[in-house]
């Protein structure tokens, strides 16, 4: 637990939540009759309501970006670093706003919560939602708040995802994206990895059909195993070998399967605490919307006239360790950006955490980062 | 705005409302000044840390990049200016980035420290070692300046790419002209600002 809240804190944060009874139509064809999502907000929204920043969760992120819950909170929201006053996005100046996103297992609709035609939970008969349903869904948020225009939409991995397509699907409502750690698309090897984790929760002998809630069990094992592969993914080999190298729990090998090394106790320990925590049909349904996410297909595969619509400025953001989504995957939305004549700038920093990087304050990140969050309050009057 | 003195004549040569790519913008002065009092559209490359942050904070599109991997972020004949100051010698093969500089602009802009310069020629003759000066301040073995050249030397390979050499002005240290430097610019010229096309 804090000790106290820290002064750079938001503090102590309530979730709201809000009941939408429009229909939303998704991409899949389906539709949503009514639904649920439970956001936090940070800082204060101004009269023009013009100083609002939407925050984009990744695949097992959540609406909790910020601040503490409970006095006795081990841990902070998932971007505290940098979300806070004083802090890269400055809540003294910005209204900060996160939610968790449809199909998520943290308060929003999703495959845990109940369906209102069965009374069950909705498990795998949730619909699955793209990133374009997300946006929509969190503009019609916006409009319950009053937001006609984000001062910047911001995410990190399929949270920059989402920044991106609000920029083609919602040109006139943002002023900025930043889009860290990110891609147009998904490669071949990012699929591959998912439909490895797909798997492993798909195989569990308690997945039942994505029904497991009904019966009052999880696939623990193959979530599991979905999030160790997964997570090692996230990391570098330096990264890995500085905090683990080959150290091992004690001095003499055992000669069995258990875990000796740190690295295995670490991966055992990540994949124990998500599994407990994380559902594995939001799971599904998340690495899903990344595989299908490619905004490029609806003009020709052409990215550079698929972001010609774009009316915002762009940062873009990589990290020289990052090998799921590396800086090459970023300088290709930073190339059709460039070629459509959009504003924008790219930094590629320096680090060995791999993906994880854009959770992490590294100093050369955070001061860019500020420097360009400045230029928008500076640019926008705030 | 206060302009250094070298970037004065630059953005002479630079038209208002036309689209300008900086090789080594630096902290982004040029291209600050032609996008507010040229209204240019503008893009930047840069690789050092501090500086792409100063060219974010006046609000300059800023690219991280190495000149020695080209200029593959930017189509054939998307710009109308390129513009490289005092990098053509730090880079690893000036002729393709020169080759570069024309295939994405109509124009490049170059400016480069003159090795021909008298007081560069003395130092070698009399002292028999690689020359040091205000303009060429580091030691052989440490120095960013790795392709050295002559104006003649730079106006030969214009002449081998069959570059046609729009403009040239050959100013000393200050970015000052004279008449001496006119009559004798290889002499007497430090630094030389090209305007070359193809």
């Amino acid at each position: 637990m804090p000790q106290s809240i820290p002064a750079d804190s938001v503090g102590i944060i309530t979730p709201q939540l809000v009941t939408f009874e429009q229909p939303l139509q998704l991409r899949s064809g389906k539709t949503l009759a009514s639904y649920q999502l439970v956001y936090e907000s940070y800082g204060t929204l101004n009269h023009e309501k013009s100083n609002a920043i939407l925050i984009c969760h990744a695949l097992s992120g959540d609406h909790h970006a910020a601040g503490f819950h409970h006095q006795d909170d081990k841990k902070p929201g998932w971007w505290d670093a940098c979300i806070g006053p004083g802090k890269v996005i400055d809540t003294n100046k910005f209204f900060v706003l996160c939610l968790n996103n449809l199909g998520g297992c943290h308060g929003s609709s999703g495959p845990t919560t109940l369906n209102p035609d069965t009374q069950k939970p909705y498990g795998s008969d949730f619909p699955m939602v793209r990133v374009r349903d997300w946006v929509e869904s969190q503009a019609r948020l916006a409009d319950y708040l009053g937001i006609a225009k984000f001062a910047a939409v911001i995410g990190g991995s399929l949270g920059g995802m989402q920044a991106l397509r609000w920029s083609i699907q919602y040109p006139e409502r943002l002023h900025y994206a930043v889009v860290i750690a990110s891609a147009p698309k998904l490669s071949a090897q990012n699929i591959a990895f998912n439909e490895v984790a797909r798997n492993a929760i798909m195989k569990d002998p308690e997945f039942h059909d994505g029904h497991y809630l009904e019966k009052g069990v999880i696939p623990k094992t193959g979530l599991m195993q979905a999030r160790m592969l997964a997570h090692l993914t996230y990391l570098s080999d330096g990264g890995l070998g500085e905090k683990f190298g080959r150290a091992m729990k004690n001095q003499e090998v055992n000669y069995d399967y258990t875990p000796e090394f740190q690295i295995e106790s670490y991966l055992h320990y990540q994949g124990e605490k998500f599994s407990t925590s994380f559902d594995a049909n939001t799971y599904l349904l998340m690495t899903k919307a990344l595989d299908y996410f490619d905004p490029a297909q609806y003009t020709d595969h052409d990215l550079t006239q698929c972001l010609s619509v774009a009316q915002c400025k762009f940062l873009v953001i990589s990290f020289t360790t990052d090998w799921r989504f590396s800086p090459q995957r970023s300088e290709e939305i930073v190339d059709a950006l460039i070629a459509a004549d959009k504003d924008v700038s790219y930094a590629r920093i320096e680090s060995e955490k791999g993906h994880d990087a854009f959770l992490i304050p590294i100093p050369r990140y955070i001061k860019l980062f500020s420097a360009y969050m400045s230029r928008i309050t500076q640019e926008l009057n705030l | 705005m206060n302009l250094r003195s070298d970037l004065k004549i630059i953005q002479n040569w630079v038209p208002a409302n036309s689209q300008v790519l900086d090789l080594g913008c630096g902290q982004g002065e040029l291209l600050s000044f032609l996008k507010e009092q040229k209204q240019c559209k503008t893009y930047g490359l840069e690789i050092n840390a501090d500086s792409i942050v100063s060219c974010i904070e006046k609000g300059i599109n800023v690219i991280e990049h190495n000149l020695n991997d080209g200029l593959q972020h930017f189509n054939d004949d998307s710009v109308d200016t390129v513009i490289m100051t005092q990098a053509l010698q730090a880079v690893n093969r000036p002729d393709r980035l020169l080759d570069e500089m024309l295939r994405v602009g109509k124009e490049a802009i170059i400016t480069f420290p003159n090795f021909g310069y008298w007081r560069t020629r003395l130092f070698l003759l009399h002292k028999g070692g690689m020359p040091m000066s205000k303009t060429l301040p580091y030691a052989w073995y440490d120095t960013p300046n790795i392709h050295l050249c002559t104006f003649h030397d730079f106006e030969n390979l214009c002449r081998e790419k069959k570059l046609t050499i729009r403009e040239r002005t050959v100013v000393n240290k200050n970015h000052q002209e004279s008449l001496a430097i006119r009559l004798w610019p290889n002499l007497l010229g430090e630094i030389a600002i090209y305007r070359v096309s193809r």
